[in-house]
């Protein structure tokens, strides 16, 4: 899906692919500084107790989800500067490409760096002959595994959406949204091999975030109804 | 624990690293050994342990090629032909069996070192080939075999035993019919680069020496160092005089097994050079060793079990004069082979019958055993001639007299066929010569402690000595030359037990420490020198040398000092024991007559690979060589995951179009007009 997205809405404008790139570049920062920390507080702590590590871990992920969005925020920042260096630029005074497609396009970045970041390195194991489970584990990880980043990549395009939309006009209930909303889902990872507790519950956030972020795009229950009975 | 952020490689893969694999080996004509896909041979577990599970392998199961676990009894000839004759095996692992296989297992051959000793069609025809006596009955050839599967050694009981918990889980057949996905599997990787014989892989190799600027060598030729010293000091750079007589002493000090570097060589090997290396002992405390008429040299020959290496290079060496000695200087020849097992303590003298119909070699001959015969009164040894018509077992001595007809004797605890029922196996190990320690000793106590095996060798040595001290033309009594046993004792323990124990750590040099690795292995590799040539080369400057007063200056130079006659000695400076209360050591210098020489076969010095005359045998290189385990998914399942992505992706493809074609449906806030283009 993310490749359907980026290839029918963001490849042929130049302009929308230097912030998806961008955006994921930011992404990526983000993932550095925390792992960062994750690797000193690691070092410094006891290998040998299990329970702190795993507290570790938990806090390690909140700490990364947090300083996501932080440089989300970060971005839009940028953004809205560069949003009114393009109307200096520009013939008709006016922005080529509005706030809201920033927000779409970042989001898309977002997902598609965390996307990359979570497949990559599973595919270059799946190569081998062998699979998930001789330890225990479930065989159908590789699928779970897909299905997941898949929805991550959904969730923070959509979260990019209400983030960018509640900066603007300045409704920070929103924003507070979808940190929580960041925070359940990788909460909800923990549950791992349980993949009902934290596919399904993750599937259906995702369905509420779209929803919620088609709605402030413009969209309504009436457009819709259009939409599918023209086809 | 479900989230411990591990790699996802661990999840998958168990690593077995405790394994030893079969390699390639090259000779002339002839590859043997196995060979390996070059990404590894994957096959579905299956543990073999009686022969019945074995139909399952080769008829009924329904999910080939299987990767099979044997248990080590029976891995005979019968049924390893079978499993090489189909195409449903990728590979095997063997599980060492415990205790040893009672009726005897050897991979060699029956008849070891044929054609290349010294019984052909032109020398005692009657004895060529095995004809009178085959030496290694139990022999099946299974390491001259060529496979072309991976073939791995479990050395551990513990790993062996995951993969059965493995196969039990997933593996066993329910009802008769099939296991059902996923599989425990198993992938194996040990691809060899040499192929065919070593005339085409040296020749690919020099071609690549000689034209590419990073040459790519498929092969190395087996070589390594003879350790030889003698009694009185001889000019090692010069030459002996031609009227100076020697009496050699020689001993092989390798051994061989299917598997790569596993060569305990207990019975094989390391009992022939420890008894040699105590009688070496013996003679050089001996007061008038100065005043000898005959000068006494105990070589320790390397590469013997590869056709001879060792032997036929010091022969080549003498004859072409690069050798301080020449094939002349030889007054006669003593050998020691396998001699732990013995019978009713009966030491066989064997000679070889054809060069005894000369009258004067006759003589001489009779004059070496009858010496020998005296030399055991008063020892719990019993020296009897293993009959005239009897040729020689394989030994070193055959190659020296390819070249000239010497008299000589070789000493074993057989008759006729060997006594050792796992020559050149991965079983023969200190059990097979009965070395046995008491229970609860600590590693120090087991060093020191005298064993009866060692009792029994060094009361060969003793003999050995004193028939050598009459050789050489010693005239006083004999009964002072004793063979200490408590040498021999902490010799075997480190030849076959632990190498890196106290008393050789104090007598090697200070840089190479680090070669005391654990289970003390004699495989003949391809880097030299091993482990086995140093030690003994050190164990034989500490028994037979003497400490000097030197500086480690003085001791690492020697030519500075004008009274240290570099030409007849050799200066090694040691790191010497470990004070009891402290961590460090006191090195000392030791001046000793023991040497190196060169034991690469003639042939490769010659360049004739294809040689029948000399040794021609080659190791294959490999890139890695590893084992793991993992399961193995259905092909439905990985058919669904495909289908299911498949699908996923057009529909996502499909969608994102439409949505993108009606947005403005879609989304209908009041925007710029002419500004967003969706």
């Amino acid at each position: 899906p993310a490749l359907g997205l980026f290839l029918f809405t963001i490849a042929r404008d130049p302009l929308r692919i230097i912030i998806l790139i961008a955006g994921a570049f930011f992404w990526l920062v983000s993932l550095l500084l925390s792992s960062l920390i994750w690797f000193i507080a690691i070092k410094a702590s006891n290998p040998q107790d299990e329970l702190l590590q795993k507290g570790l871990l938990i806090f390690g992920v909140m700490f990364s989800v947090l300083l996501q969005e932080a440089f989300r925020f970060l971005y839009y920042k940028l953004l809205r500067k560069a949003i009114e260096g393009l109307v200096a630029l520009s013939e008709d005074s006016c922005s080529p490409i509005s706030i809201q497609q920033m927000a779409y396009v970042a989001g898309v970045g977002f997902g598609l760096m965390s996307g990359a970041f979570s497949t990559i390195n599973l595919l270059a194991d799946a190569l081998g002959p062998g699979t998930v489970g001789i330890h225990g584990d479930s065989q159908l990880y590789f699928l779970t595994s897909a299905f997941m980043t898949m929805v991550m990549i959904f969730l923070h395009t959509f979260w990019a959406i209400l983030f960018f939309h509640g900066c603007e006009h300045q409704r920070w209930w929103e924003i507070t949204a979808v940190v929580v909303m960041h925070l359940a889902v990788s909460g909800l990872t923990f549950c791992n091999p349980l993949y009902i507790g934290s596919l399904v519950p993750s599937y259906l956030l995702m369905a509420t975030a779209a929803t919620w972020a088609y709605l402030l795009s413009g969209g309504s229950a009436q457009n819709l109804r259009r939409f599918l009975l023209c086809k | 624990g479900s989230c411990q952020g591990n790699s996802v490689e661990r999840k998958i893969y168990i690593p077995l690293n405790k394994t030893a694999p079969c390699v390639r080996l090259l000779n002339a004509t002839h590859q043997i050994g196995c060979q390996s896909s070059i990404s590894g041979d994957t096959g579905v577990i299956h543990v073999v342990e009686k022969e019945e599970d074995l139909n399952w392998v080769l008829a009924d199961g329904p999910h080939p090629p299987y990767m099979i676990l044997l248990d080590g009894n029976l891995f005979n000839r019968r049924v390893m032909l079978q499993l090489k004759g189909t195409s449903r095996v990728s590979g095997l692992a063997v599980a060492i069996a415990k205790p040893s296989p009672p009726q005897g297992f050897s991979p060699g051959l029956k008849c070891p070192n044929d054609g290349f000793g010294v019984y052909s069609k032109d020398y005692g025809p009657q004895f060529a080939h095995c004809n009178k006596t085959v030496w290694n009955p139990v022999g099946s050839g299974l390491s001259y075999e060529d496979f072309d599967f991976p073939i791995f050694l479990l050395e551990d009981a513990n790993e062996t035993q995951v993969i059965k918990q493995c196969y039990q889980d997933h593996n066993v057949p329910r009802d008769g019919s099939g296991p059902e996905y996923p599989l425990c599997a198993m992938q194996l990787f040990s691809h060899m680069h040499a192929v065919t014989s070593t005339v085409t892989c040296m020749r690919r190799s020099s071609l690549q020496s000689t034209f590419s600027i990073n040459p790519e060598v498929v092969c190395d030729p087996l070589l390594d160092y003879n350790v030889w010293s003698t009694l009185q000091p001889i000019n090692s750079s010069g030459k002996v005089d031609p009227e100076k007589e020697v009496i050699i002493v020689a001993t092989r000090i390798d051994s061989h097994s299917f598997f790569w570097n596993i060569a305990p060589g207990a019975e094989s090997a390391v009992s022939s050079f420890v008894t040699h290396l105590a009688a070496a002992e013996a003679l050089h405390k001996v007061s008038d060793i100065h005043l000898l008429q005959r000068n006494i040299m105990f070589t320790f020959f390397q590469g013997e079990t590869f056709d001879y290496i060792g032997s036929s290079r010091m022969v080549y060496d003498m004859e072409k004069d690069k050798f301080p000695l020449r094939l002349d200087n030889i007054h006669s020849f003593v050998e020691l082979n396998q001699v732990a097992l013995r019978n009713d303590s009966i030491l066989w003298m064997h000679t070889d019958p054809v060069s005894r119909m000369n009258e004067s070699v006759e003589v001489q001959v009779r004059n070496l055993l009858s010496i020998l015969s005296d030399s055991s009164v008063g020892a719990n040894v019993t020296l009897q001639e293993a009959g005239y018509s009897q040729p020689l077992p394989p030994s070193s001595f055959q190659r020296f007299l390819r070249a000239r007809h010497i008299p000589g004797v070789v000493l074993t605890d057989h008759r006729t066929a060997f006594q050792n029922r796992y020559y050149q196996s991965m079983y023969d190990t200190p059990e097979n010569i009965r070395l046995q320690y008491p229970e609860g000793l600590s590693p120090e106590e087991t060093l020191e402690y005298v064993t009866d095996t060692a009792k029994s060798l060094a009361e060969v040595a003793t003999v050995v000595a004193r028939a050598l001290y009459r050789l050489a033309g010693g005239a006083n009594n004999t009964s002072a030359i004793q063979a200490d046993p408590k040498t021999v004792s902490r010799m075997l323990y480190g030849f076959l037990i632990k190498m890196n124990n106290s008393w050789f750590q104090s007598i090697i040099k200070p840089d190479i420490k680090g070669i005391l690795g654990d289970v003390p292995q004699h495989y003949v590799a391809v880097s030299s020198p091993v482990n086995t040539t140093y030690l003994v080369q050190y164990v034989l400057a500490n028994l037979t040398g003497t400490v000097v007063n030197l500086t480690k200056e003085e001791c690492l130079n020697p030519e500075k000092t004008p009274s240290s006659e570099k030409e007849m000695y050799e200066y090694a400076w040691v790191q010497g024991s470990l004070d009891p209360n402290s961590t460090s050591r006191v090195p000392y210098c030791v001046r000793s007559t023991v040497h190196l020489s060169k034991a690469l076969s003639p042939a490769f010095e010659l360049r004739q690979w294809g040689s029948t005359e000399y040794s021609t045998w080659t190791e294959s290189r490999w890139k890695e060589i590893r084992a793991r385990i993992f399961l193995v998914a259905s092909k439905e399942l990985e058919i669904i995951t495909l289908v299911v992505g498949i699908a996923i992706l057009i529909f996502s493809l499909l969608a994102t179009y439409f949505i993108n074609a009606k947005a403005d449906v879609l989304f209908s806030v009041p925007r710029d007009p002419g500004a967003v283009a969706y």
